[in-house]
């Protein structure tokens, strides 16, 4: 392992971890508005840029759609750009988000997981990125607050590589503001495993483009009569990075194992998942908790066991299959809804399942909108629920809503 | 051949004449202009040219006379309508 003796062990919050992480990337240029719970990142960025220990411009703006533009045009112009949001924050950078994946921007940003107004409510749960998953983002689910920098470290590679944005999620509160030991790599380990970075387009005044001008349905023949992409084919390039981010996402894990001596896994993890029969899916600190509960289970003689969703989009269909091939039952715990169907994570996880070898029953569940408190315990109790009715042969059921007391 | 030859990951153009293609195309009535009329033309030298000056499209050049590039006049009207003259006139396709 090529663990370094100068790296060190810190008691920070999560929000501190990816401040640190970005500027251990050395980001050149960081725009972002302060939200609840993503403020402390702001703060901690604009501290490194005013006292000189980050050289970067820090550019002030008066909403999230100016941040992420700020940083559209400083990746389209060469610079390493970050930012980070929550929630309603999120919800007003949409447009932006589009055209960030659309233009194939390596932009990194921090999506500190918060519940969407209305009602207003500033607790944690994955509504927010949830509801931006089709917008052409890598999006990637921390556990814990070290996962917090080794992906904001990870994610600057992976998007370089692919030419995506990446979206860094981690649990508002649970893991923004709670601190943990996180080991911090030295700039020299970083800099070693991250290259500076190289836009896909380098701007030249003396051979000026057009970027991103109105491409309409068809491909034309430009000025030297090359056939050049329509929409449709810019499109399939954006679909092509994405499907084409699974190989990089777990390569660039592999590496940074190798450096720094820790992993985050692949696109999924897992917690005594080998020999279970009953799996239980979960994407965030959700998956630590599920942890608990799967240890409880096992005490029991219940073969549980925990696969977590770590990368979202794109989403890991091969490694799902595989991972609950030999599974009797699966349960999984959404954060969010996709309201009039169920929760994403769900929905998406049986498409995968659809036509494999093995059609495990899928049980889902809401959990923990608006900072609901999710124990272990009540994990625990709607797992045996679950078991309770596959021996009484029912299969399916519709969505159940843990702890919800209407 | 597929685009994928063009070797370009996101949208781009160069800025040259008919990049975007032959945008005359687009046109639903047409610019007429009456040399009679134009104050240029009756100068012989390139005074007023307040529609080469107004065009956002570029197709009027700054000569004696004026000749409109019809290949990228997308026909909006506007040299009709700044022509102090009255020299011009939109005319249907």
């Amino acid at each position: 392992m090529g663990k370094d003796e100068d790296s060190k062990f810190l008691i920070i919050t999560g929000n501190q971890a990816l401040a640190l992480g970005a500027k251990l990337c050395r980001v050149q240029v960081i725009s972002a508005y302060p939200i609840t719970p993503q403020s402390p990142v702001t703060e901690t960025l604009s501290h490194y840029v005013e006292s000189g220990q980050l050289k970067a411009e820090y550019v002030n703006v008066e909403s999230e759609h100016s941040a992420l533009s700020v940083c559209i045009g400083a990746s389209t112009a060469g610079a390493r750009a970050f930012t980070a949001t929550s929630a309603n924050g999120l919800a007003y950078m949409c447009e932006v988000i589009h055209w960030a994946a659309g233009a194939r921007l390596p932009i990194v940003m921090g999506c500190v997981n918060r519940a969407m107004a209305a009602p207003w409510n500033v607790l944690n749960d994955q509504q927010d990125s949830m509801s931006q998953r089709d917008a052409g983002w890598i999006q990637i689910f921390c556990r814990n607050n070290q996962e917090v920098l080794d992906t904001a470290i990870q994610a600057f590679k992976i998007a370089e590589t692919v030419y995506a944005p990446v979206m860094v999620c981690y649990d508002g509160y649970l893991l923004s503001h709670t601190v943990m030991p996180v080991e911090a790599p030295t700039q020299e380990q970083v800099d070693a495993f991250l290259p500076p970075y190289r836009p896909h387009t380098i701007l030249d005044p003396e051979n000026p483009k057009n970027i991103n001008q109105v491409t309409l349905a068809n491909p034309r023949l430009d000025e030297r009569g090359v056939m050049c992409h329509g929409y449709m084919e810019l499109r399939f390039l954006l679909e092509e990075a994405l499907e084409s981010a699974r190989d990089t996402i777990v390569a660039v894990g592999k590496e940074y194992e190798e450096a720094f001596g820790r992993s985050c896994g692949g696109m999924l993890w897992e917690y005594r998942a080998e020999d279970a029969e009953v799996i239980l899916v979960a994407a965030g600190s959700l998956a630590s908790e599920a942890s608990m509960a799967v240890d409880a289970l096992r005490e029991t003689g219940i073969a549980a066991g925990v696969v977590g969703v770590r990368v979202y989009r794109p989403f890991p269909k091969e490694e799902l299959r595989e991972a609950l091939r030999d599974a009797r039952l699966v349960l999984v715990f959404d954060k969010s809804l996709s309201y009039g169907n169920e929760g994403p994570i769900c929905t998406d996880l049986k498409a995968a399942l659809y036509g494999s070898e093995s059609m495990p029953p899928v049980q889902g569940h809401i959990a923990g909108l608006g900072g609901r408190d999710i124990k272990a315990r009540e994990i625990e109790a709607a797992t045996r629920k679950a078991l309770q009715n596959l021996e009484a042969g029912i299969t399916t059921k519709p969505t159940e809503w843990l702890n919800c007391h209407i | 051949m597929g685009t994928r030859e063009c070797g370009h990951t996101g949208a781009m153009s160069s800025p040259t004449k008919g990049e975007a293609g032959l945008t005359g195309q687009w046109r639903t009535s047409r610019p007429v202009v009456d040399h009679e009329k134009c104050t240029a033309s009756k100068a012989g030298k390139t005074v007023c040219m307040q529609c080469w000056t107004y065009c956002p499209e570029a197709v009027i050049p700054k000569q004696v006379p004026i000749e409109i590039d019809m290949d990228y006049c997308k026909g909006c009207g506007i040299c009709e309508e700044v022509c102090p003259a009255h020299a011009i006139t939109m005319e249907a396709e």
